[in-house]
């Protein structure tokens, strides 16, 4: 008890913290600092863009705004609305605000979730006292306290770009697979996805919490376990199949479930249909889902645009010569790529540490990388 | 007899049909050359010629011309151009000093550099290869880079804020081009006489370049292609060159009078270093008129009154304030509409009479001191840049009222009324204006931008592909001091390729141009016989007000131009490290190692057994987890707890790394 009033204590704290930086914005100035704010989340693009939608010109006339229509017509309003006396952005800072608390109380049940099947597996490995160790504060808390006071996480939230959003739908779709709930994880990968493209191999560890469950320990361990408690021969030396007798009889404890990954594929299609037939509506005059797909996601892959970032693809895009470009533009895309399946057949027992591992190399290796992603790891 | 009739019945016909060619005036080529001067406030002396080639409509004439230059023609057929306008100009006209409020210098007062713009007749599909083509061209005629306007990133086309025209025209700029005497000598040689007869003849190239200020243009009117073919005059070839020369003060000790500086006197000779020998015998007429200004003239009217001398003779040459050295032909006073009680007087010569050996060289000699200032435009213009630093800033044009309160406002400041300002503005691409953020400060309070702002029109700017550009019609309270509009933007980078070879100099922004549509700059003059001149009827023309503001030099981010190959090397390096690291903490497995070490230890001695260890644990030191609490469970197998104990404190350790 005294525990989670602490940590409430702590997630108020953060809040206002917060709070209090939002109000002094002009000195930080921290919406025009490229680490923050790059040409995809920058909320000042949003603005442009929602400024151009008003006056009846195609948000994406111009190379300012490559986000998602859709973060246009529900933070675009926000954007021109202000109160008296008061930041412009004021409005969409406190959305922000609510949405990274909403990503920490997620992170929050997911990290219970995943204890829970800490704990369940360790049991069934009879290591009851690594549990008791471990007792000191519970993991969910004490990601959710990082995530809320990780300083990357502040300046993102506080520097009006739009990443916040975007975390907030990586968490829930993680969420939504850990506890097997196929539309929410469908729901919040398909939105990541449209909104920076980069989660998309997201996909892989969602499917395997669908499938495998939150923690998954690998079968050697219980192979070695029976093993062990049947005093079986030393000279194995681990190597595991050498009694297959035992193993048999205990080893499929965490089966592949298929029944949640059909859902959760076909509740991806339908939200992907919907999403495009949403965006298809609001970009009806502008040029339609063509011209979305080649400002947003071409925009990303293509590294148009040279302005400075913390990444380093920039200064190497604009100093190499044009005729390499499209060759490392492959080159530095597939690096992204080329991780996933030995990733995926290693770590695939810990699937959320594997998605842990996804977010970090593809926000260090994507084309406008900012701190915000680096805010994603807890 | 039938056949005589029919014979006469086509010699009828003939002449019929061949009458409207020799009837009038307007079916022959015709040249003209006008020069005009008229002494400047600041003790400066503007001279303005005007060169006029008028050939008649081809369906008509043909296509052979005496005095009409071929390779404008063929320009002109070849381009289908219904306008054009091009200028070469060095310096930058001072509208405070100069006046802002005249024909001359609503037509004549350019951007530096390079402008350009044409409005061609062809299928809207096909303007712009057109427009590339004619680039091309002319860079070629003039010896210019005009052909750097061919790219897409460096016009535009404006849609109603630049002339009020169609959807054909085109304008581009390039403010840093450098007007020299090779871009005036192929200027001169489309003038019949080029600069060997006539007025032209005084054009003495290092006295032009010496001046604070030149202008050469040329501008183009076409009836020949489009809906009005064969209607009107055909084409009409337009060559001014504007220059603001210092006159050499010729007599020092004797300049102050009364306390007060005498205006320089100066003369052709004194200015340019020639006289004129005679008219180019090709032109229709050959005219130089001295302007005495509408200021000037009301000015030298209340120095009359209070000295008590007869006041300045409209129809005399001679008056008490200066003296001509030649003796006008003729002197033409303005018919004066709106402008107060005082109109400006030209005194007219006529070049024909005047040989070689008795050349023509009109001077004016002040005799009293006199202080005026030419007449101004209801706000004066700049533009200026605000922020520093290499990535963002604001770009601010400031409108100050010139007359507060007094002059032509003063009948218009009644409550309500209103002025209404366009502002025409391209900026590259480059410089990413925020179009959200523009902002309207008037007499240096805030206002809502709708409240100013009557009509926008903006096209944002395509990273490498085309330029921004912005129209706005904007409308103040008449008794308005000053306005402010400020818009912020983002500098862009620029690939490595994209830089010129100064980069560090800095990026230029052309001029934007801000027009004064309730205003007409014409000036009508009293002409009492009939020779019609081509600069006095282009000065009656409807002339809006204009001015354009200053170029701006916005400094962007240069990257290190010497070392392309280091950035990609290293670039490639980080990412073989991320690479070869990442794929190492796969492949490995560090407990199976670990084993096969101490294995191999065993049958070692003890130092390579340490030494092994010691490497081991380095290489594999993150995987050494604090917690080993795994001792109470059987101690049957020492190796398998150890093996377990490993992967739980690796669990743990991963647990917690990762929460």
């Amino acid at each position: 008890m005294e525990k989670t009033r602490w940590f409430w204590v702590w997630v108020i704290t953060s809040l206002f913290f917060r709070l209090v930086l939002i109000y002094f914005p002009e000195n930080l100035n921290l919406g025009f600092r490229p680490e923050v704010a790059t040409p995809l989340t920058s909320l000042r693009r949003l603005a442009e863009g929602y400024w151009l939608k008003q006056s009846s010109m195609s948000p994406y006339a111009g190379s300012m705004y490559h986000g998602s229509p859709m973060l246009l017509s529900i933070l675009g309003p926000l954007t021109v609305k202000r109160i008296e006396g008061q930041p412009s952005h004021l409005m969409c800072s406190l959305l922000f605000v609510v949405a990274d608390l909403v990503t920490a109380m997620l992170i929050r049940a997911t990290g219970q979730t995943l204890q829970l099947a800490y704990s369940q597996s360790l049991r069934s490995l009879n290591l009851v006292s690594l549990l008791e160790s471990s007792e000191t504060l519970s993991a969910g808390d004490i990601a959710a306290l990082v995530y809320l006071w990780n300083p990357l996480t502040i300046i993102t939230c506080v520097g009006s770009s739009t990443s916040p959003i975007e975390n907030l739908l990586i968490v829930l779709s993680l969420y939504g697979a850990c506890l097997r709930i196929a539309p929410l994880a469908a729901f919040g990968w398909v939105l990541a996805m449209h909104l920076s493209l980069y989660p998309v191999i997201l996909i892989i560890p969602v499917i395997l919490l669908l499938g495998y469950g939150p923690d998954a320990p690998p079968r050697k361990l219980f192979l070695q376990k029976n093993s062990s408690e049947n005093g079986n021969s030393p000279s194995c030396h681990g190597n595991y199949p050498c009694n297959e007798v035992t193993s048999q009889e205990k080893l499929p404890l965490h089966p592949f479930l298929w029944r949640p990954v059909m859902h959760f594929m076909l509740w991806a299609s339908f939200w992907l249909f919907y999403v495009f037939v949403l965006c298809s509506i609001s970009l009806k005059q502008h040029g339609g889902l063509l011209e979305m797909l080649k400002r947003t996601h071409g925009f990303i892959l293509t590294m148009e645009d040279l302005s400075p970032n913390i990444g380093v693809l920039w200064y190497f895009f604009a100093e190499v010569f044009d005729f390499f470009r499209d060759f490392f533009l492959i080159v530095f895309h597939i690096n992204i790529l080329f991780m996933i399946l030995p990733l995926a057949i290693r770590l695939k027992h810990r699937p959320c540490f594997l998605a842990f591992v996804y977010i970090a190399i593809s926000s260090m290796l994507k084309s406008y990388p900012s701190v915000s992603f680096h805010s994603c790891s807890s | 007899m039938a056949f005589q009739w029919s014979v006469l019945y086509f010699l009828v016909l003939l002449q019929v049909s061949f009458t409207p060619i020799f009837a009038g005036s307007s079916g022959e080529e015709e040249f003209s050359e006008e020069l005009l001067l008229r002494p400047l406030p600041d003790r400066k002396v503007l001279a303005h010629f005007h060169f006029e080639s008028r050939a008649p409509p081809t369906e008509i004439y043909g296509h052979h011309h005496r005095l009409f230059p071929k390779a404008i023609y063929q320009l002109v057929q070849k381009f289908q151009i219904r306008e054009m306008e091009l200028s070469f100009t060095q310096g930058r006209w001072n509208y405070e000093r100069w006046g802002g409020f005249n024909p001359i210098t609503s037509a004549n007062a350019k951007p530096p550099g390079v402008e350009l713009w044409a409005i061609l007749d062809v299928p809207p599909d096909q303007v712009d290869a057109s427009w590339k083509n004619l680039t091309h061209t002319l860079s070629g005629l003039f010896c210019a880079s005009i052909n750097f306007l061919e790219s897409s990133t460096a016009y535009s086309s404006p849609d109603w804020a630049f002339q009020p025209s169609s959807r054909s025209l085109r304008y581009g700029a390039l403010p840093r081009e450098a007007v020299c005497t090779e871009n005036l000598t192929p200027w001169l040689k489309l003038l019949p006489c080029r600069d060997k007869a006539g007025l032209a003849a005084i054009l003495d190239r290092p006295s032009i370049y010496r001046g604070f200020y030149h202008s050469q243009r040329l501008r183009l009117t076409s009836t020949e292609v489009g809906s009005e073919k064969g209607m009107e005059s055909g084409i009409v070839l337009e060559q001014t060159l504007t220059i603001v020369l210092e006159p050499d003060a010729q007599r020092p000790n004797t300049n102050h009078l009364g306390g007060r500086v005498l205006q320089p006197s100066w003369s052709l000779r004194s200015i340019f270093g020639r006289e004129i020998s005679g008219r180019c015998v090709l032109a229709k007429y050959s005219t130089v008129f001295i302007e005495v200004e509408r200021n000037l003239v009301s000015e030298l009217k209340k120095l009359g009154r209070r000295r008590g001398v007869a006041e300045i003779a409209s129809d005399s040459w001679t008056d008490p304030f200066f003296d001509l050295s030649v003796t006008p032909d003729k002197t033409i006073k303005e018919m004066n509409v709106t402008h107060g009680d005082s109109s400006s007087i030209l005194y007219e010569f006529s070049t024909e009479k005047y040989l070689d050996y008795e050349p023509f060289d009109v001077g004016l000699t002040w005799k009293l001191p006199v202080v005026w200032s030419s007449p101004q435009a209801p706000f004066r213009a700049s533009r200026f840049l605000i922020g520093s630093g290499n990535q963002r800033g604001s770009i601010a044009i400031s409108l100050k009222s010139t007359e507060p309160g007094e002059g032509f406002m003063s009948d218009l400041a009644r409550e309500g009324c209103t002025v209404r300002v366009d502002v025409f503005q391209v900026v590259p691409w480059y410089v990413k204006v925020y179009f959200h953020t523009l902002q309207v400060f008037v007499d240096g309070r805030h206002r809502r931008v709708t409240d100013a702002l009557e009509k926008i029109h903006v096209s944002p700017s395509e990273d490498k592909v085309s330029p921004g550009l912005m129209e706005m019609v904007l409308r103040f309270p008449c008794s308005m001091k000053s306005a402010t509009l400020t818009i912020e933007f983002d500098k862009g980078f620029l690939h490595i390729d994209e830089y010129p070879p100064d980069a560090n100099q800095g990026f230029d922004i052309p001029s934007a141009v801000v027009r004064f549509p309730d205003f007409q700059a014409s000036t009508y003059y009293l002409k009492d016989n009939s020779r019609k001149s081509a600069l006095l009827s282009k000065f009656q023309e409807k002339n809006l007000l204009l001015s354009y503001t200053e170029i701006l030099l916005v400094p962007l981010a240069t990257p290190d131009f010497s070392m392309p190959y280091n950035v990609i090397t290293i670039t490639c390096t980080v990412f073989a490290l991320y690479f070869g690291s990442l794929l190492n903490v796969l492949r490995r497995r560090v407990g199976e190692e670990e084993r096969f070490l101490k294995e191999a230890s065993m049958r070692k001695g003890m130092l390579p057994q340490l030494l092994s260890k010691l490497s081991a644990k380095l290489r594999g030191k993150y995987k050494d987890s604090p917690q080993s609490s795994s001792s109470s469970s059987s101690l049957l197998n020492p190796k398998l707890m150890f093996k377990v104990a490993l992967v739980a404190g690796i669990a743990v350790g991963w647990h917690y790394y990762f929460e």
